[in-house]
């Protein structure tokens, strides 16, 4: 056993001071007929050495990002991690700790969470921040469920341009609540505004978009808020990180609830997690807040410290009147995402989101040069942009982009069947333009082969 | 060696100019800004952001790491957070790029070998728990509690029964009836009897049949296995309800027991706890459930299946309860259980659960000359010893014994909690420790509870702080730093 350290000599010395025959008496107390009689079922134990060769047969079975071309995006991004973040955040005092229960011997997790909260409240425009949720999706969810909270009341107007995942587990929350979902269409790629006003009214505790939203495109945010505090509702606004280096922060622009996937902010994309759910919210509902937060105060010499606070929010204390049943955070991204941002700063940040536009309109360009593409929606977008095929071939157009090393897209007809001749492209500040070339002249050939076949 | 300089924060390091990352310049002809997104939109300058050198980044963190304890350097007997060793081996394979450089919606061709690894984890984890339909996509215990209760829900509503309730015992998580609350159930307390375990007088005129859900944690947070649950769990099932097992616990039973043999209808894993993913300071964890047949349908999407030899995603099942997370889960902790469970094997498995529990007692029959252990002479993976006695003797609490336990190198035990004992300290030593570390640890809770009381209230007293003022972070809350 790699891990432990008992001996026979130890464990017969043990059992010798606790009194008992056999390390098999220790579990008397559980009842004959509701133990296992046999073995568990699974493959014998391997040695490091075995398993890191299991493991990279089993990895060499996958196409990673450094082997293929990305232009994938979607709430998950292959952007640039400076080698910092990986340096730090794998220092065994980081990642070996826990929950900062004592924090005379978690100063550091709590300085971090609070210098964390700090960056995303200068990204964001927002007063306070937690110490981080889940992931994007369940920071929208926690959104919306701390807006019917201030608001008590229990209608959700989301846009159809918000992550269909996120709207998906939303609907998977309100279920089994007292809850209604209107979502708004955005038949242009962005909400309906006229359609917003309409599905708005006394009984809607928020509003949720997505800005730039799934289709990368980048919405009126102004509007939106105008729009729900007519009607005493909260504005809760989703955000890609990395464009508020570049975009007017959602504060700036009334939302009351700013939500975000901070996977961008220097965490590896693992398929699909564990992520980093970013929530800010304005000073006046910090109290309805789910997860952690650290405050700042004084020790009994009057040196300045960190706690965890306002835990009167929490589970552990509040039970079933607590804010969320979240107990756990994502301290780990919360700390890469730290590390990021103080790596980038603001100069940094601000050319990292230049190049992400820089790139994706030359990528549209080059794509749309061939009239078998076209733009999906005629508005401004930042990173991440909807092509249609007029061809209406998607799928076997993006496994032949596969096939030649560029994962091209992602198909929209899954989520939204109107959209089945479009897919969604994503430039990275990590895509060169010969990439980009590549992924212009795949496309392209595709569109040949498809033809011969037909 | 620890820098006092350590605590500045970053933000009073900035200075105009510096910056620790240079980015390419544009490789494509570059457009105006203006050319491609409305004025209105973009913001006049970058956010406020600090503005670091990049030794000043690794100056920083490096030394506020050096402000934690942490497994990796201190024994870390946090009852009921199972703070057993992160295996390095686990980190490296995790972050292979074939593993950690995959994105979510590449192709399924193109990510066999991770389904592959997925697939069989749901097959382990099955066979672990002896509940055959798992779902790896909650992010951590609590959202697995609050997805079960969500399946248990619509199971319900199949069967046209409308049930209100969820029953939890007062020494439950609190995660237990707050996730009970979010899944629109009441949630009910159940008392503990007098020798920590559910008391059955107290359950039965609760047990109707407006009772959908009795959630159970077993072994329980006081560290003992409660015997009467397969009495329990027939009747619940005669009232028409389920079982939930919190799994918060079952790095005390691996290869001895499974839930789904004991009565339990779903449970969750606590990866991050049982099969070592490292803690992270507070997360990430995963929270992978596991189910009877008969609640497999509601399982959320999606679920890896395996087709003649493919692995593919299957969200096309029609009585599921829908999505509980974005993309697949939390891969990574995921990866990491898989690394541990094939590390050890069915033996080395039920090894585990063997010498957890033998530390936990040996620790236990060391402790309890010292503070009282009120739920007996054994106990399971921890123990739950009270500190009243000598509270009530010498004016020192649970709290006092904790934070001198720092100053000896120890992170302290979870005090108070669970809630059902008085000066509770609950103290999990895990498998991943000695017997020489375990009886250093026994020798210095001798020594401090023999200290003067004064010394104690003031402990710690080699730490960088001591003692927050927690009341007055939680009067006047400053949760950010703001320029003087």
């Amino acid at each position: 056993m790699p891990y432990t350290f008992n001996t026979p000599k130890d464990q017969q010395a043990m059992l010798d001071a606790i009194g008992a025959g056999s390390v098999e008496e220790l579990f008397d107390c559980i009842p004959d007929d509701l133990r296992l009689s046999r073995l568990l079922d699974l493959p014998p134990a391997l040695g490091e050495l075995e398993l890191t060769q299991h493991m990279q047969m089993l990895a060499a079975k996958n196409q990673h990002a450094d082997q293929k071309v990305c232009f994938l995006g979607g709430g998950s991004y292959d952007h640039f991690v400076p080698a910092v973040v990986d340096a730090i955040a794998s220092r065994g005092e980081f990642y070996t700790s826990y929950t900062p229960y004592q924090p005379e011997v978690s100063q550091g997790n709590l300085q971090v969470m609070f210098e964390y909260q700090t960056m995303i409240c200068q990204l964001t425009g927002m007063d306070v921040s937690n110490a981080s949720l889940y992931d994007g999706g369940s920071a929208a969810t926690e959104a919306v469920l701390l807006a019917m909270s201030a608001t008590k009341r229990s209608k959700v107007v989301p846009a159809s341009s918000v992550h269909p995942e996120y709207r998906a587990i939303i609907e998977t929350y309100f279920t089994h609540l007292d809850a209604e979902l209107t979502t708004v269409g955005s038949p242009d790629g962005v909400f309906d505004a006229s359609e917003l006003e309409q599905a708005v009214d006394g009984e809607t505790a928020c509003v949720l978009i997505q800005h730039p939203n799934f289709f990368g495109c980048l919405e009126d945010v102004e509007a939106a808020a105008t729009i729900a505090h007519a009607k005493g509702a909260l504005l809760v606004v989703a955000v890609d990180p990395i464009s508020l280096g570049l975009l007017k922060r959602p504060g700036d622009l009334g939302a009351d609830v700013v939500i975000a996937e901070g996977q961008s902010l220097g965490t590896p994309m693992q398929y699909g997690g564990p992520y980093l759910g970013i929530m800010a919210c304005r000073e006046q509902f910090v109290r309805r807040m789910p997860g952690r937060i650290a405050g700042q105060t004084v020790d009994r010499r009057n040196k300045r410290c960190w706690v965890l606070t306002l835990q009167t929010r929490e589970q552990h204390i509040r039970r079933e009147k607590a804010t969320s049943n979240i107990c756990t955070n994502q301290g780990l991204f919360a700390l890469r995402a730290a590390i990021y941002l103080a790596a980038l700063g603001p100069q940094g940040l601000r050319e990292t989101a230049e190049l992400c536009l820089q790139k994706s309109h030359y990528a549209i360009g080059q794509i749309v040069a061939d009239d078998r593409f076209e733009l999906a929606f005629s508005q401004p977008t930042f990173k991440e942009f909807a092509i249609r095929d007029r061809s209406g071939e998607v799928e076997s157009m993006l496994a032949d982009a596969a096939e030649s090393g560029i994962f091209a897209g992602i198909p929209l007809g899954k989520w939204y069947p109107e959209l089945a001749d479009c897919f969604l492209v994503t430039v990275t500040e990590k895509r060169t333009k010969q990439e980009i070339d590549s992924l212009a002249n795949s496309l392209s050939r595709a569109s040949i082969n498809s033809t011969v076949s037909v | 060696m620890r820098n006092p300089r350590a605590t500045q924060l970053l933000f009073e390091l900035s200075k105009s100019g510096r910056r620790a990352s240079r980015l390419p310049a544009s490789d494509v002809p570059e457009r105006e800004v203006s050319t491609m997104l409305p004025a209105a939109a973009i913001a006049d300058e970058a956010p406020p952001l600090s503005e670091v050198a990049e030794p000043d980044v690794v100056r920083h963190f490096t030394n506020l790491s050096t402000l934690n304890m942490s497994v990796d350097t201190h024994f870390y007997p946090l009852g009921s957070c199972t703070m057993k060793h992160n295996p390095k081996r686990n980190e490296r394979l995790a972050g292979l790029p074939g593993i950690a450089h995959l994105h979510p919606y590449q192709p399924e061709e193109s990510v066999q070998g991770l389904l592959q690894l997925l697939y069989d984890l749901q097959e382990f984890l099955a066979e672990i728990s002896g509940l055959p339909a798992v779902s790896l996509q909650p992010a951590a215990g609590a959202h697995g509690e609050l997805t079960a209760l969500m399946m248990a829900a619509a199971y319900f509503n199949d069967l046209g029964e409308k049930r209100t309730k969820v029953l939890t015992p007062d020494s439950a998580h609190g995660t237990n009836p707050a996730s009970a609350r979010m899944a629109g159930f009441e949630a009910v307390t159940v008392k503990s009897n007098a020798e920590g375990l559910v008391d059955l007088d107290d359950l039965r005129p609760k047990l109707d049949d407006q009772v959908g859900v009795f959630m159970i944690t077993n072994p329980s947070t006081l560290g003992i296995f409660d015997d009467q649950v397969a009495e329990i769990a027939d009747l619940v099932r005669k009232q028409g309800g389920l079982i939930y097992l919190d799994g918060a616990n079952m790095n005390a039973i691996l290869g001895v027991a499974r839930p789904g043999d004991f009565g339990a209808d779903m449970m969750h894993f606590n990866p991050h706890k049982t099969f070592s993913g490292p803690h992270g300071g507070g997360g990430p964890g995963a929270g992978p459930i596991c189910v009877t047949e008969k609640l497999g349908g509601y399982l959320p999407v999606p679920v890896v299946a395996k087709r003649d030899g493919k692995y593919s995603l299957d969200c096309d099942r029609s009585k599921t309860i829908g999505r509980v997370r974005s993309f697949f889960g939390n891969v990574g902790v995921l990866v990491r259980a898989y690394c541990y469970i094939c590390t050890h094997g069915p033996d080395g498995l039920k090894r585990v659960s063997e010498n957890a529990v033998l530390n936990a007692n040996y620790l236990l029959s060391k402790v309890k000359h010292i503070l009282p252990v009120p739920h007996g002479d054994r106990c399971m993976h921890e123990f739950v010893a009270s500190a009243s006695d000598v509270k009530k003797v010498k004016g020192i609490s649970a709290m006092d014994i904790a934070k001198r336990l720092l100053d000896y190198g120890f992170h302290a035990p979870t005090v108070y909690f669970p809630l059902t004992v008085a000066e509770s300290m609950m103290v999990e030593p895990t498998e991943s420790e000695s017997k020489e570390m375990l009886d250093a640890f026994a020798e210095v809770l001798f020594r401090v509870t023999d200290e003067p009381a004064d010394l104690l209230h003031e402990a710690p007293h080699t730490t960088t702080i001591s003692r927050p003022d927690e009341v007055q972070a939680a009067r006047r809350p400053v949760m950010k730093w703001t320029p003087a």
